[in-house]
């Protein structure tokens, strides 16, 4: 025992310096870059080299596959069935809404967008590993290096970011909090949150692309995007100051939230406030007409959506009547799928398994503002929003409600189809006895 | 590697399944994964609900019939070879199939009989082999909601019913049935070809 007492003192001086250097490093390259709003780069350098190694680590596989003479299976999201294009007036309808009930079994738009998408290249991580069987050994080693370099270098070095963001943001708004209103603590507010929603971002290792910025929301508007993740709200709010738009949590959200509106006016809603329509649709009216507020940010499909479509917008947002600033927001699935499944995972879940993948890259497009015109009504309106989005970041535009993902479809719907189908057989039959 | 890991062997009991729907290996790779998908909890078969819960499928006039024809024999559950017997119906016909058959062997699931018998089965809700003007009118009633009167509906159950009706007994046989539709090519509006 005696023996080990010299090296004990070795190994902990060692370890203390290896943890300043740690966090200088830290702070050198993460910290203060976010604090100024600049970047080295190092980001991008990173995604580069792992490009090459998925690339590379694809070509093994195929190269697997053929010699073992197989055909590795690529799959595919344009759907399981060739569709018929035949309408419904050229055939009998009873065998068309037949055949057209088989094929929604087999194959329904809706069903696939609450899972998450499939990669036709593997990104080296086991939970996207859906048909990719010819891993060899050299594969198997670099997944193994990756699962290491992951879990015990990049998981820490997040969790260490995300505790200085979230900290600092408390903090810091609580203190500008103190300050009298006026010029100074608006400048403070904005750019403590701007600050700390970059570290956020560093946290994620998300890597952003923004394009247009020149229409970025400003004052008394509402900012719309489609919603993918809860890191939605970071990777906008790290690019421009907005007022944020929630229910009241309990626990650290709670904290965070109480401590966010001490320094700018954010609107948060009661449990019991939220299911009254008018009332939020009163405080939404206030905020965006006082000009001196910030741009409201809102994800009007109620829902996380797993980012190959954007579905029915809620119509909520859209007869309050102000300025829409619509953004879309497209996840690369390539480094670590950001589309949160609620009813798979829940949210600390959620957030390891973002922090342990490679990076978090998006791209957003800030579209040209767009307000309601006078022969329009809200439900047209949020149509057209939702389709600029939609065709900006290549995403397929539904009808169908986000809403699905838990419950049945709405009567209206069905009823539709019902008068539709009526109206043919009674004109039918109406024809034939006249004959 | 990997908990989502599709592979055929994987399949509960894919040899016979494949035997007797006629179903490629990737085909049916595929809607098992489509299987799987619609079983949201992972029970490891379907229920009604989980049917219904397709929004396409739910305002589909035929859609509750369609939804009946998974669990025949009041049953509630379905599991892959049962959801698989049904989709073979709606297989492509392909040239094996019409080549010269052992007289042995039964009717593959996708003939142009056996895809008719289907599309019978939706009318037919008692089983007996013969639509009704009562359940021609049940079925009418479930496609148009309330949005045709009673008498109304009555006429047009009561129309549908006399015009296939050959040897007038108030009631269409599936033969009947097959001669009404002798002209439609059945073979490819019944069809749905799953892509590779």
């Amino acid at each position: 025992m005696l023996l080990l007492l010299p090296f004990d003192s070795l190994l902990v001086s060692l370890l203390g310096l290896s943890l300043t250097v740690l966090f200088t490093l830290l702070l050198v390259f993460i910290i203060v870059p976010a604090v100024f709003g600049v970047s080295f780069g190092i980001r991008k350098f990173y995604m580069k080299t792992l490009l090459k190694i998925f690339a590379w680590a694809t070509l093994r596989m195929e190269r697997g596959a053929k010699e073992k003479n197989h055909q590795l299976y690529k799959p595919y999201t344009n759907g399981i069935i060739a569709k018929d294009p035949t309408s419904l007036e050229e055939e009998i309808k009873e065998i068309h809404f037949c055949r057209k009930g088989m094929e929604t079994i087999m194959d329904d738009e809706v069903t696939k967008r609450f899972s998450a998408e499939e990669l036709e290249s593997w990104n080296l991580l086991s939970r996207t590993n859906y048909n990719f069987q010819y891993i060899s050994l050299r594969l198997t080693v670099l997944w193994g290096l990756g699962v290491l370099v992951r879990y015990c270098f990049l998981l820490p070095l997040r969790i260490a970011l995300a505790f200085t963001g979230i900290s600092l943001l408390v903090v810091g708004t609580t203190v500008v909090g103190y300050l009298p209103s006026g010029r100074c603590k608006e400048f403070l507010s904005k750019h403590v949150h701007l600050m700390c929603y970059r570290i956020c971002v560093r946290a994620l290792t998300a890597i952003i692309t923004y394009h247009d910025r020149e229409n970025r929301p400003r004052n008394g508007g509402i900012c719309v995007a489609n919603h993918t993740s809860p890191i939605d709200v970071i990777i906008l709010a790290s690019d421009g100051y907005y007022a944020m738009v929630g229910q009241v949590h309990g626990g650290l959200m709670g904290v965070i939230q109480r401590a966010m509106v001490k320094a700018c006016p954010h609107v948060w809603f009661e449990r019991s406030e939220v299911k009254d329509r008018h009332l939020v649709a009163k405080r939404l009216t206030e905020h965006v007409q006082d000009k001196s507020k910030l741009p409201i940010l809102i994800f009007p499909e109620g829902t996380c959506i797993n980012n190959t479509s954007v579905m029915m917008f809620k119509k909520g947002s859209f007869e309050i009547g102000a300025t829409v600033y619509p953004v879309a927001i497209k996840y690369d699935p390539q480094f670590g799928d950001a589309f949160w499944n609620s009813s798979k995972y829940g949210m600390v879940t959620y957030l390891l398994r973002m922090m342990t993948s490679w990076a978090i890259v998006c791209s957003v497009w800030y579209l040209p503002p767009m307000t309601r015109e006078t022969d329009e009504d809200a439900v047209q309106f949020a149509n057209r929003v939702k389709s600029a989005i939609a065709r900006q970041g290549g995403l397929v535009d539904l009808l169908w409600d986000g809403g699905l993902k838990r419950e049945k479809v709405k009567d209206a719907f069905k009823e539709e189809q019902q008068k539709l189908y009526s109206k043919m057989i009674v004109g039918n039959h109406q024809d034939r006895s006249r004959s | 590697m990997g908990s989502r890991s599709s592979r055929a062997a994987v399949i509960p009991d894919v040899d016979s399944i494949r035997r007797e729907t006629g179903f490629s290996q990737a085909s049916l790779l595929r809607l098992y994964q489509r299987f799987r998908a619609l079983d949201r909890s992972e029970k490891g078969y379907l229920s009604r609900m989980d049917l219904q819960q397709i929004g396409a499928l739910a305002v589909n006039p035929l859609g509750d019939r369609i939804i009946d024809s998974f669990f025949p024999d009041g049953s509630q559950r379905v599991d892959f070879s049962g959801f698989v017997r049904v989709l073979a119906y709606f297989r492509p016909i392909e040239d094996e199939d019409t080549g010269i058959r052992d007289s042995k062997q039964p009717e593959p699931l996708n003939s142009r009989m056996n895809k008719l018998r289907f599309a019978f089965q939706l009318y037919d809700l008692d089983r007996d082999g013969k639509i009704s003007r009562q359940e021609m009118l049940q079925v009418l009633r479930l496609m148009v909601g309330v949005q045709v009167t009673e008498e109304q509906l009555e006429s047009i159950a009561d129309r549908t019913v006399q015009e296939a009706d050959e040897d007038g007994d108030g009631a269409v046989s599936f033969l009947e049935f097959t001669k009404s539709l002798e002209k439609m090519n059945i073979e490819q509006k019944m069809s749905i070809r799953i892509l590779k």
